[in-house]
């Protein structure tokens, strides 16, 4: 079992972590968290990919560089999505969505 | 003249607008003016690109001089035109009505993140790479999640929140995917994995993930949930702009992703998932419209079985490989753009009117808004699939197909869905005629710029019927539909 | 310019840029909207005429638009199209004039005339229309634009209504798009050829020509008020007078019936429809709803629902005739759709004129009216005896030739169909006019108002006088050159409208 594979499975496990926390969890934060945690899983699989799929010596730079970018995605959605809880606390006192949507 | 004409077009769409939202950050007190005039000459970009594209069937541009697979290349086609076009189209009407819509201080926040959305759009319609794709994705998930909080009312708050998290799950997802695709064949440019697929399971497990998080941005059936609570509560405006545009992005990569990649190892199966969901969309949709109190709650149901049309065309155009059924997919994409954002700004003008949107109380409208009301009702005809509008020629099309497949079922929800469509419409209009009761406040005057721009694009969406021919030669341009088995 | 290309697209968009430019009117403009009404149906009419002219001279008229490959928007003209767009017109003028004085004063008379304009360009389109797709596109037009005139009113009981006539226009609508797009499918042709189209239908599977043929004729009888799809029409009766008149006479019902002869004629052609064995039983239902409506009028004592189930059995007249295989059946059943439109317009301008005013809308409520309104009443009673057969009537030109058609086809029952719809007839109208005439006034009208001398206003009483003239002088002078029965035996007789 080498390097390559420890971390995959662990990105993968990650992934699964998170869509699990994301549908069971009701308030806000816990699924924003959960969303984060999904995104590391991916991160890191792709981080593992990278010294997979480039050369044995060199890690491949695209990857790399999609990791970066997706970090930062990451991090503006998680400022947007905290912002936006707080205003809805403040705005209603709640901390959870209700299912009102009528289904 | 010539010198310009001949230049290439294809970054300018993408740039003008971004610059034109830091232009918006940093002057606020002109941020009106700059935004209509960045969506003006983003529109005549957009137009000057569509005539090089008919020189010179595609084109391609490497930003900065850096090839890939590290650098980004941008690719248009007659596909990728037809999406610009719309959205040029549509956010130019929009945003002639957005000009009186917003007051200070939501405006100074309202076009720099307008502006980003546009130019998030048509950076989305001209990427050429997966991975390009997720990051404007995410961008004009971003903007328009925002765009929808804007109004600060609890409910917007609630919808946008739903909206986000949704849109967060189905980006992952979809660059899960990515991560798959790039480990089996090494690249992220779309032509070259199309050359470089082959059926092993990495492929299909990024087809699923990419898919499904596709559909899930694009609110197919069931994973629709999100959509009415945030298309509903956000304002008028921006409603119109996340049901006509921002749901056929995903939509659009789907098919982008399907033509040049998925379309000769990815069978039946996931076909008849799409369109049978489709058609579920389809009849859910229309039910729950018909039961809604609300108008704009009816009409971000309209657009999840409006969305359901979409994926039943994609299962009917898959089955009949041809260029003119996705030509009919294609006009779905179109008529609706146009109609669902006459509709939201009709609805929009209502809500202004009368302060509420309930639709038993919607008294005497014909008469007090005349424009608005006209609007909805000519939308109608495009959703209803009534001739002459681009909804009809699709139908028409779809209905041709399933006819010449044997789908009788898929036959019977495209007709039965026409009819709901009508029911819920007409159960509208109808109260527009009675008399009703005097409005308890002294009404707003609701200004023409409000009124126009949603006439004019329910107007066009009903005449794109004629226009369905040149529809199918722009989707020409390039060859973007690439038929399994070659030509058909 | 190419005059036969764009004639027929004048004709339609005369009543099209009329119905657009009196939306954008204000609504005090009373003189400039008369104007231009009237204007747009006196322009329309000179270019009938001059199509007409053309016609004769053996131009060719066709314009084309492409829609989807393989299929274009097509307007042109032919014999029966001919027929139709002329009664369309004439009628459409004498309608304008005639509401024009009933609205005077009402609300929202922007809003009426400009759909009221589409309508009538609905109904020309209709009547231009070259294929299927064309058709249903004027067609489902045709809906669109009455829906606003019946609920014109705005009260609950017209939305009511407004909501069944769509639910069963567009339903029907729908039936038909479905049997359209099978009948291409198999075909790959949906153009109106005058004996049908023949060839490509010969190789195709009977049950799937039949199945196309039900889904027709089902999507037109919806308008045509064939039983049992006929239960909208009384219901819409709640619009005003002008748009009952334009709905029974001249565009809506009319449409479908137009509908059902080009199917027959020119899409299956009879002869193949009577080996297919379609015929026989929309024959039969056409003679079941010439009963069953005129059994329904008798017992409604509103005279506009009295006169809306008198509609439903009339106009299946036409259904009967052409279905009918043989030419003389077929010249009864296409003139009536002339005799019918001519004498329903008179009976609901007659109506429309005792509701304005002496505010009487029920038939007890009629009697002595004759001496109050003499000329009004005169219009109704000719055309009700017309509508009952009673020579040299127009009503009775048509039945003979359905009569004489229907033995000559060797179908003798039909003889008994006519004779009894024709006594109903008789007792549903006769007890009106005996009120009307021979009854003594009881106190007060319910409503009355006074035109000094005249019985009325005369914008009211000239359009049924003419009306009634017309339909008169077409029983009267039928052996004439250009009467309507002439006319419809030069088209019968012409090259290919039967094989």
């Amino acid at each position: 079992m080498n390097s390559f594979f420890i971390y995959s499975l662990t990105g993968a496990g990650l992934f699964v972590l998170g869509l699990y926390a994301l549908i069971v969890h009701a308030h806000l934060l816990r699924k924003i968290l959960a969303i984060n945690v999904m995104s590391s899983g991916v991160f890191l699989l792709l981080v593992a990919l990278a010294r997979h799929s480039g050369e044995p010596a060199a890690a491949d730079p695209v990857l790399q560089a999609m990791v970066i970018t997706g970090i930062v995605v990451a991090v503006s959605a998680t400022a947007l999505a905290l912002v936006l809880m707080l205003k809805l606390h403040s705005a209603t006192g709640q901390t959870q969505l209700h299912d009102d949507s009528g289904e | 003249m010539e010198a310009v004409l001949n230049s290439n077009w294809i970054l300018l769409p993408v740039i003008v607008p971004l610059f034109g939202a830091l232009l918006g950050f940093l002057i606020p007190g002109w941020v009106r003016f700059i935004g209509l005039i960045t969506v003006v000459i983003s529109a005549t970009a957009v137009l000057l690109l569509g005539n090089q594209l008919l020189g010179e069937a595609s084109v391609q541009h490497t930003v900065g001089g850096w090839d890939a697979p590290l650098g980004i290349v941008l690719h248009a086609d007659g596909l990728s035109l037809l999406m610009l076009g719309i959205t040029a189209a549509v956010f130019v009407a929009v945003s002639v009505h957005a000009s009186d819509y917003f007051a200070l201080p939501q405006v100074r926040h309202f076009w720099p993140l307008w502006l980003m959305l546009l130019g998030a759009l048509n950076a989305l319609f001209v990427s050429g790479d997966i991975f390009n794709l997720y990051v404007t994705l995410e961008l004009m998930t971003l903007a328009a999640v925002a765009l929808t909080a804007l109004g600060d009312e609890p409910d917007a708050l609630a919808g946008a929140m739903r909206y986000l998290l949704a849109s967060l799950l189905g980006s992952v997802v979809y660059l899960l995917g990515v991560a798959f695709l790039y480990h089996q064949f090494g690249t992220l440019d779309i032509t070259l994995l199309g050359e470089r697929a082959e059926p092993v399971p990495a492929l299909w497990l990024a087809a699923g993930l990419m898919f499904a998080g596709l559909m899930l941005k694009t609110a197919l059936f069931p994973l629709h949930f999100w959509l009415p609570s945030a298309h509903a509560s956000a304002p008028a405006p921006v409603s119109a702009i996340l049901s006509a545009l921002v749901i056929k992005a995903t939509f659009y990569m789907l098919l982008r992703l399907w033509f040049e990649i998925f379309a000769p190892f990815t069978g039946g199966m996931f076909v008849a998932i799409a369109g049978a969901l489709g058609a579920l969309a389809i009849l859910w949709g229309s039910v729950q419209a018909l039961r809604q109190p609300r108008l704009k709650l009816l009409i971000a149901y309209s657009t999840v079985a409006q969305v359901g049309y979409l994926f039943v065309g994609f299962a009917l155009a898959v089955a009949s490989n041809s260029t003119v059924v996705w030509g009919a997919v294609l006009m779905l994409v179109l008529s609706h753009a146009l109609a669902k954002a006459a509709m939201f700004l009709a609805a929009g003008n209502l809500l202004h009117f009368a302060r509420h949107d309930r639709i038993a109380d919607l008294d005497c409208l014909a008469q007090r808004l005349p424009l608005s009301v006209a609007a909805f009702g000519l939308a109608g005809v495009s959703i209803m699939g009534l001739p002459p509008s681009g909804g009809f020629t699709a139908k028409w099309l779809l209905l041709q197909a399933a006819f010449e497949q044997g789908r009788w079922e898929m036959l019977a929800v495209l007709i039965i869905g026409g009819l709901l469509a009508a029911a819920y419409i007409f159960r509208v209009l109808g109260h527009a005629f009675t008399p009703g009761s005097e409005l308890s406040h002294t009404p707003p005057i609701i200004a023409l710029r409000r009124g126009w721009p949603a006439l004019l694009l329910a107007l066009a969406a009903v005449l794109l019927g004629l226009l369905t021919t040149v529809v199918l030669d722009v989707l020409a341009i390039g060859n973007p539909v690439q038929l399994v088995g070659g030509a058909g | 310019m190419n005059l036969p290309a764009v004639l027929p697209v004048l004709i339609v968009a005369t009543s099209l840029l009329v119905g657009l430019i009196i939306f954008a009117l204000p609504e005090q403009r009373t003189g400039l909207r008369s104007t231009l009404n009237l204007t747009g149906a006196v322009v329309k009419l000179a270019l009938v005429i001059l199509m007409l002219w053309g016609v004769f001279h053996g131009q060719h008229y066709q314009s084309e638009l492409p829609l989807v490959p393989g299929i274009d928007l097509v307007l042109r003209i032919d014999p029966i199209s001919l027929l139709f767009v002329t009664l369309s017109s004439v009628l459409w003028l004498l309608t304008t004039i005639y509401a024009i004085g009933y609205l005077e004063g009402s609300p929202h008379r922007s809003r009426f005339f400009g759909f009221f304009s589409l309508c009538v360009a609905a109904t020309a389109g209709v009547a231009l229309s070259g294929n299927l797709i064309t058709f249903l596109l004027f067609y489902e037009l045709l809906t669109l634009a009455t829906y606003p005139l019946v609920v014109h009113r705005g009260s609950e009981v017209a939305r009511r209504a407004g909501q069944v006539y769509l639910a069963y226009t567009l339903g029907g609508g729908a039936l038909l798009l479905i049997g359209i797009v099978w009948l291409y499918s198999l075909t790959g042709d949906v153009t109106f050829t005058l004996g049908g189209l023949g060839d490509s239908l010969q190789g195709q599977s009977r049950p799937a020509l039949i199945m196309i043929f039900a889904l027709l004729i089902a999507g037109l009888g919806v308008k045509a008020a064939l039983v049992p799809f006929h239960s909208w029409l009384p219901q819409a009766m709640v619009a005003p007078a002008p748009v009952s008149a334009l709905l029974h006479a001249v565009a809506v019902v009319k449409a479908g019936a137009f509908g059902i002869v080009l199917v027959l004629y020119e899409i299956f052609g009879i002869e193949f429809a009577a080996e297919l064995g379609v015929t026989t039983p929309l024959t039969v239902l056409a003679a079941i709803t010439i009963i069953y409506g005129s059994l329904r009028a008798l017992s409604q004592d509103d005279l506009k629902r009295r006169l809306a189930f008198s509609t439903v059995s009339q106009v299946s007249y036409i259904a009967l005739g052409v279905t009918i295989l043989g030419p003389v059946a077929i010249v009864g059943g296409l003139v009536h759709l002339v005799h019918q439109g001519l004498m329903k317009v008179t009976l609901f301008f007659c109506a429309g004129n005792l509701a304005e005013t002496l505010g009487i809308h029920k038939i007890s409520d009629m009697d002595g009216v004759g001496r109050r309104m003499p000329w009004t009443m005169s219009a109704f009673t000719l055309s009700a005896l017309g509508m009952i057969g009673v020579p040299p009537l127009a009503g009775f030109i048509t039945k003979w030739y359905l009569g004489l058609g229907a033995l000559q086809a060797e179908q003798g029952w039909v003889l008994l169909v006519l004779i009894g719809s024709s006594l109903l007839n008789a007792a549903y109208f006769l007890p009106v006019l005996q009120r009307a005439w021979f009854r003594e006034p009881v106190g007060d009208w319910p409503r009355e108002r006074h035109f000094g001398r005249k019985e009325t206003a005369w914008l009211l009483l000239l359009p049924p006088l003419v009306t009634t003239a017309m339909a008169v002088g077409a029983g009267l002078f039928a052996a004439m050159p250009i009467s309507p029965l002439q006319w419809v035996q030069f088209i019968v007789e012409g090259e290919g409208f039967i094989p």
